[in-house]
């Protein structure tokens, strides 16, 4: 059994760790309050990123990159997402691991040296644009279109909620190039300077320092070498990267909801009420009891989730069951810990209300709760 | 990462783990599973079901070969103990956990040759029957509080005192006791011992009626100036408090274990059930809210066993992981009473029947939240880990 392994992460894994542990600390979360003041952060982050590797472990070196190790990569996003913001987490993740991941994964080796090779040494940032005001997770419903014209795509249509849509240099964008349904799906990489391609930003009710964009294309003529994989083959892929996508956010989710009950430990040792600490309160310490444990549950049945995908095994359930578990615990705990800062927890000076806010999209995006309870209950044969 | 990496399994369970849970589930299904009706009914099963597993091999094995074990990991233990589960009584499962889990395994670490070759051999035998007598009527998971004390008169030991809620105490050939041997002073002056319960002074005070695991007994003891050889002192004096907590590890550890491998079955049986029963012109699981309480129980009882897996993982490695145990512990047995609860909502009128057995898992299930330390103890032990 030499040439196998059970424990995910080696001692390289935890030396990568290590190392962006401390970038994160030294060169992110000092600079969290000023950015979301600002209500973004800059651009330069991503060319940091990308100067220290962290957009390229998934990758071969012949793109610029260190890998391929996706486990490294999702070491990454638990780090990341340990930053106190969840809008930087999320417009770091959405490049890393949705637009310019598609390049990689689904793109030619021209597209790659295009646009993935500048998106691994983040001068270019990337996003992936499928659901629409009126299609989420029901991908097969997507209404924009593309409709070929001699070496072009004219493309007509408009998308929401666009992580990094209205920064983004390139968009990964879901079009109908055929009939209805799922078959007439395709992607197409539309750069943010066509003629016809217009941005505006959302307001959000968390994840402030990240743009999320509605887009609309109006007779947008994006080159036919642009199109991603085959034509027709779009929803196929959306629903492969779809299980990368979502044991992120898992990933993503339990780091947070460990980083927001170290908040609520900290905060309820300092705050004395009734002569003591009121984390010494039994029920306090009970509840902090509970969720340490659920957050525990929720970090192996990812690592579950995970460990089957990196064995090539089939993991939809599992990534399901992963996605939803640990996005509403990561909302639960910023809940509780919320609570536990009594009338401090409701005030904006406190990063609580953020974790709060921000943890409340990881139930809506990516899939709901409710999409990876169906998706769940059909693989029994519900 | 280099190109000769090694590529990641999924599964810790070997070629060999699999045979053996292939042998395990054909012996439960042939030998166990059709008397636990009858069993459940008499509120007993009989002693032959030990020697039986004995002569089988299933009471031994991880312990060493000398003692007639079969030498195997601790991943074995877990695989008798997933299978159990399917044996239909969950006091069978219990019973035979408190021989090969807790009330033997301080006899192997602390005990002589001697007492190996007494109680341990025939216990993996299953020709002796154990039990462990820790809970008072005034101690269970406070175990420095017990108040049954040994006091030495010669060569020999003089005990006094009560035990309650023992599994297997009825019928046991011996206990693994313990009692204060020492002035009280916190977690010293406890001391194990090895007694066997024909012992004069040793007296089975009542059976104890239970709602739930009907098929074992539970009994309540009383010792009366019970007189014991020197020999029959387990470990070191006076530690016996710390070769205790030792062995409450493992016996959460497995007490998860089966939680989660009894909650697995429960969910099969709920989604089979959910297709069959037609209300309203279909089945019933064609309901989104059905499917979807489904979807939750499977998930839970995945975390569980994630959670139990990383456990038994990092104690087969030889790690001590009290924290992961004690949140195993306590997050399955939560997991499996939600569980049983929705089994019994969605088999509805059915499961309040006494005759259809989902009415057992969800009695049987609600003592794991209490034995072997309560939800509130583990919350306490978790907490003060994390320094509150």
């Amino acid at each position: 059994m030499a040439d196998t392994r059970y424990e995910l992460f080696t001692e390289e894994h935890d030396a990568l760790r290590a190392s962006v542990r401390d970038f994160v600390g030294r060169e992110i979360r000092p600079n969290v309050e000023e950015w979301e003041a600002q209500r973004d952060f800059p651009r330069s982050l991503y060319e940091r990123v990308g100067e220290l590797g962290l957009f390229g472990l998934k990758y071969e070196e012949e793109y610029g990159g260190s890998g391929p190790d996706l486990l490294a990569d999702a070491v990454v996003t638990e780090e990341f997402s340990l930053c106190g913001a969840g809008g930087v987490a999320a417009g770091l993740g959405a490049h890393k691991d949705l637009g310019s991941y598609y390049v990689y994964r689904f793109g030619n080796d021209d597209q790659r040296k295009e646009w993935l090779v500048p998106s691994i040494r983040g001068e270019l940032i990337s996003a992936l644009a499928v659901t629409e005001p009126g299609a989420g997770s029901d991908v097969a419903s997507i209404t924009t279109r593309a409709v070929r014209d001699g070496d072009s795509y004219i493309l007509n249509g408009q998308k929401a909620f666009i992580t990094n849509g209205s920064k983004a240099d390139y968009v990964v964008v879901a079009v109908r190039t055929g009939g209805e349904g799922y078959p007439g799906i395709s992607l197409i990489v539309v750069d943010k300077d066509t003629p016809g391609f217009r941005t505006n930003r959302m307001q959000t009710v968390g994840w402030w320092t990240s743009h999320t964009g509605e887009l609309f294309f109006d007779d947008c003529r994006v080159p036919a070498e642009n199109l991603l994989g085959e034509e027709g083959q779009g929803f196929v892929y959306i629903m492969k990267n779809f299980q990368w996508e979502r044991v992120v956010m898992a990933l993503g989710a339990v780091a947070a909801a460990e980083k927001t009950l170290e908040l609520g430990i900290e905060y309820g040792k300092e705050r004395t009420a009734f002569g003591r600490p009121i984390a010494k309160f039994q029920v306090w310490r009970h509840r902090f009891a509970d969720l340490e444990t659920e957050i525990h549950a929720a970090r192996c049945l990812t690592y579950h989730a995970l460990r089957k995908m990196m064995a090539g095994e089939d993991a939809l359930r599992e990534v399901s069951m992963a996605k939803w578990l640990a996005c509403e615990l990561d909302w639960k705990v910023a809940d509780e810990v919320l609570q536990i800062h009594g009338g401090y927890g409701y005030m904006m000076e406190y990063p609580i209300q953020r974790a709060w806010r921000d943890s409340r999209l990881g139930p809506i995006g990516g899939g709901t709760t409710e999409i990876m309870k169906e998706i769940i209950s059909k693989t029994y044969g519900l | 990462m280099s190109a000769t990496a090694p590529s990641i399994v999924s599964s810790f369970f070997t070629p060999e783990h699999d045979a053996l849970r292939a042998t395990i589930r054909s012996f439960v299904e042939r030998e166990l599973q059709p008397h636990a009706e009858e069993w459940e009914r008499e509120g007993n099963f009989p002693d032959w079901v030990f020697s039986k597993m004995g002569d089988a091999g299933l009471l031994g094995l991880s312990y060493p070969e000398e003692y007639g074990g079969s030498g195997g990991d601790y991943i074995s233990s877990l695989v008798l103990k997933e299978e159990m589960a399917r044996c239909g009584s969950g006091g069978v499962g219990m019973a035979v956990a408190v021989q090969t889990d807790m009330a033997t395994p301080p006899v192997l670490k602390f005990g002589t040759e001697e007492q190996k070759q007494n109680w341990l051999v025939p216990a993996i035998k299953g020709t002796k029957i154990a039990c462990l007598g820790i809970t008072e009527p005034n101690a269970g998971s406070d175990v420095a509080n017990i108040e049954t004390t040994a006091v030495r008169d010669g060569s020999d030991w003089v005990v006094n005192g009560r035990k309650i809620f023992i599994t297997n105490g009825c019928r046991a050939h011996f206990c693994t006791l313990v009692a204060r041997t020492d002035k009280p002073s916190g977690y010293h002056g406890f001391s194990l011992f090895l007694v066997p319960t024909d012992t004069p002074g040793w007296q089975v005070t009542r059976r104890l009626d239970k709602l739930g695991m009907h098929s074992s007994d539970t009994a309540e003891i009383l010792m009366e100036d019970m007189r014991l050889p020197g020999d029959a002192l387990l470990g070191e004096e006076g530690k016996g408090f710390y070769q205790i907590m030792w062995e409450l590890q493992g016996e959460r550890l497995v007490a998860a274990a089966g939680a989660v491998a009894g909650s697995q079955l429960l969910l099969e049986r709920c989604i089979q059930y959910a297709k069959e029963r037609h209300a309203f012109g279909r089945p019933i699981g064609s309901n989104q809210v059905i499917a979807h309480r489904l979807a939750e129980m499977a998930t839970e009882i995945e975390a569980a066993r994630a959670l139990v897996y990383d456990a038994v993982w990092k104690f087969n490695k030889g790690e001590y992981p009290v924290k992961e145990t004690t949140m195993c512990k306590l997050y399955t047995g939560l997991v499996i009473n939600r569980v049983t609860n929705s089994a019994m909502q969605i088999f509805g009128g059915a499961a309040y029947l006494m005759d259809v057995p989902i009415q057992r898992a969800w009695r049987d299930s609600r003592l794991i939240r209490i034995g072997g330390g309560a939800d509130e103890v583990m919350r306490e032990i978790l907490a003060k880990m994390r320094g509150l």
